[in-house]
């Protein structure tokens, strides 16, 4: 290697790909083969976790930020100013491996700028995703992009290789993406990720009849929504995210608060905040649609388009439906703990465990970790006095505030001053 | 009062725990190695670790609890937890006492305290496949030195063992004083003293392979390419890589030449 040219490389494509805030290295359970380099775990493990406090877990960068197309909220349009760069394959094979070796890493997530052409492109994230596993003999995480306008050939190579693939829609309708990407079609990336759809469910369903049948893409696919460039509502980008949970078999949807890059007018001027109350409460729907089994028009609809900022959605939720509670925990089913504010999945799991030797009171829940102050409005005891008998849904909201400490409280004064 | 001395071990442990029960001890505190001073009128009882007990308890403990409960236990004694052997004997004891399995018993206080222990060793486990950082020597081994809050070498040789089949490694416990070492087939535990100026620039550029220092350049400018400025976030950050980690991680120190 070239030394400095290389370090520079590095912070070029590692600094343009930062964008991209999916990290996961979980969900596939790829073996160590022939007493070669690495696996991938199903829970996956971080190894870092940078200074904004996101993890660190793959080796994120693009192939080049050399692009074709010139995306207003993109910081490798064609027509910003920034120093281009572009690695070789062996250049990507040999700093995967290196990093690797040394555990600071679970493998590697590639994307790329397009140039020349969606194929061309294409070719060369496959190449080094083959020369990995075939040469190198590594089994590590690897996570490929897949470049909207590739022929399903590719695709094909691609998931043979990779364990995740991701195609990001960036902005969530269509509308947006004519403003800011106007060479851009929304069915552009709905085709692909349709492709890989069928391709991973279909050979999940071989690998059920011959264990020894190809694995596609064992992580599944992925997509990225940016979050504030644009005039979307929540309800349109948590119903757009439940279509790709529902028609696209998505692992995940990820969701990024847009941070300004540019002087573009159609844009939030730079220093502009970026949303990160907004984003961190899109994931909390996002997780209450995938795995507390609400339904997405539970938390936003028609007459609440966006979700509120000062308080969670699972507690929005309840506060609209104090008909659902007081709930008894030592009676009710799994599905309704869920739905407690203050209780989270595991606690409500163990809940369930321990009720069946005694008779649970509040001092046990306590114990086990919940978040008592925000529950005990929802809780139904056989105690004298039962706190939530006469509290109005915004006394409690005000109580509940009023206790918690929050830690965007310093973001809350400036946002509402900013209206 | 009395105070139960074994050698440290987990063996040692739960040869106590039979002796407990056999000379019907009341009223225990577990001492390691040698007597508390703190106990002025404490009787003493040694215990020297015996298989044949060992074994029996254990068997015991096996019939009693599911796979999970019973490496719970030991993974419980790894976290090395202020009184966690007391808390594993009481556990124990409503174990043996119990007619039904009382594992998920969280209304139990000894029970969840156990529970507590037990992820508390799990998540250091968890934290240690993910910051081992290894340096490479010039004879091609992979080394790295940590300092983990419980004893988790046990727990993550076979996770090092598989993704690393194909090169030589050791993992030292600058805590403990052992290592775990990999030769390629097996991984055998070593005790060695770590000469602790191993952190000198001269000592590195000694012994360290010549790409060595290239790769932890090129992996504290990644480190620092991929933060975001404008989303800092220092409390978040401290939370997830707590400052007593810093020392043993590449991408927080300062660069080979940069050292003392």
């Amino acid at each position: 290697m070239v030394l400095e040219r290389v370090m520079e490389k590095l912070s070029i494509l590692a600094d343009a790909a930062k964008y991209d805030v999916s990290c996961s290295s979980s969900q596939s359970n790829r073996k160590n083969k022939d007493n070669g380099l690495g696996n991938a775990k199903g829970y996956g493990i971080c190894h870092s976790y940078t200074e904004d406090g996101r993890c660190v877990s793959l080796l994120k960068i693009l192939l080049t930020n050399h692009c074709i197309f010139d995306c207003a909220y993109c910081v490798s349009r064609k027509s910003n100013d920034v120093k281009r760069a572009a690695f070789t394959v062996q250049e990507v094979v040999d700093l995967t491996i290196g990093f690797y070796r040394r555990n600071y890493i679970e493998g590697l997530f590639l994307s790329s700028g397009i140039f020349d052409n969606p194929d061309y492109t294409m070719e060369r994230l496959v190449r080094i995703a083959k020369k990995l596993r075939l040469e190198e003999n590594f089994n590590g995480y690897i996570h490929l992009k897949a470049i909207p306008g590739a022929s399903d050939e590719l695709l094909q190579q691609a998931g043979m290789y990779a364990d995740r693939l991701s195609v990001n829609v960036e902005m969530p309708t269509e509308k947006s993406l004519k403003l800011l990407a106007p060479d851009k079609n929304h069915i552009d990336v709905i085709k692909p990720m349709e492709y890989l759809k069928n391709e991973i469910v279909g050979h999940k369903e071989e690998k059920k009849h011959n264990y020894k049948a190809p694995i596609f893409a064992p992580a599944g696919q992925s997509t990225q929504m940016v979050i504030g460039a644009t005039q979307e509502n929540d309800m349109e980008i948590l119903g757009m995210a439940n279509y790709f949970y529902d028609q696209m078999n998505m692992r995940r949807v990820y969701y990024s608060g847009y941070v300004p890059i540019s002087y573009d007018t159609r844009l939030p001027a730079i220093g502009t905040p970026v949303p990160m109350i907004r984003e961190n409460r899109l994931y909390q729907a996002d997780w209450l649609i995938r795995l507390y089994g609400f339904n997405v028009n539970e938390i936003v609809g028609f007459d609440q388009p966006n979700l509120d900022l000062d308080i969670d959605p699972k507690l929005g939720w309840a506060l609209r439906n104090m008909n659902q509670f007081p709930v008894d925990v030592n009676t009710a089913d799994l599905e309704l703990i869920k739905r407690i504010p203050g209780i989270g999945f595991l606690s409500a799991k163990k809940i369930v465990a321990a009720r069946k030797f005694k008779k649970l009171v509040p001092q046990d829940l306590q114990k086990l970790g919940i978040a008592y102050t925000r529950a005990k409005y929802f809780l139904a005891f056989a105690t004298p006095f039962q706190l939530q008998k006469d509290l109005t849904s915004i006394q409690i909201k005000n109580h509940i505030l009023d206790t918690q400490k929050s830690k965007y409280k310093n973001d809350f004064s400036n946002q509402l001053a900013l209206f | 009062m009395t105070q139960i001395i074994y050698d440290g071990t987990y063996e040692g442990w739960v040869t106590a725990v039979f002796e407990i029960y056999e000379y019907k001890l009341k009223d225990i505190v577990f001492a390691q190695n040698e007597a508390s001073a703190d106990l002025l009128f404490s009787t003493n009882h040694i215990v020297i670790t015996d298989e044949v007990k060992v074994k029996r308890v254990l068997s015991g403990l096996q019939k009693r609890l599911s796979k999970n409960g019973f490496q719970g236990l030991y993974n419980a004694f790894l976290s090395e937890t202020n009184k966690v052997e007391e808390i594993m004997f009481r556990y124990i004891q409503y174990v043996l006492l119990s007619p039904v399995n009382v594992e998920d018993d969280f209304g139990n206080n000894d029970v969840l305290e156990l529970r507590k222990a037990i992820r508390l060793t799990g998540k250091e486990a968890h934290r240690m496949e993910a910051f081992v950082r290894f340096q490479l020597t010039k004879d091609q081994l992979y080394y790295a030195i940590v300092e983990p809050d419980c004893n988790v070498l046990p727990l993550i040789e076979n996770h090092f063992k598989s993704r690393y089949a194909d090169q030589r490694w050791l993992i030292y416990d600058a805590k403990r004083k052992y290592g775990i070492y990999y030769d390629l087939k097996s991984v055998s535990t070593v005790a060695l003293q770590f000469n602790t100026e191993t952190n000198s620039s001269k000592f590195l550029a000694e012994i360290s392979d010549e790409g060595e220092e290239l790769f932890q350049d090129l992996w504290r400018n990644y480190f620092k390419s991929v933060n975001i400025e404008s989303r800092k976030n220092t409390k978040l950050h401290l939370q997830h890589m707590p400052k007593r980690y810093w020392k043993n991680l590449t991408e927080k120190i300062p660069d080979i030449k940069g050292r003392v």
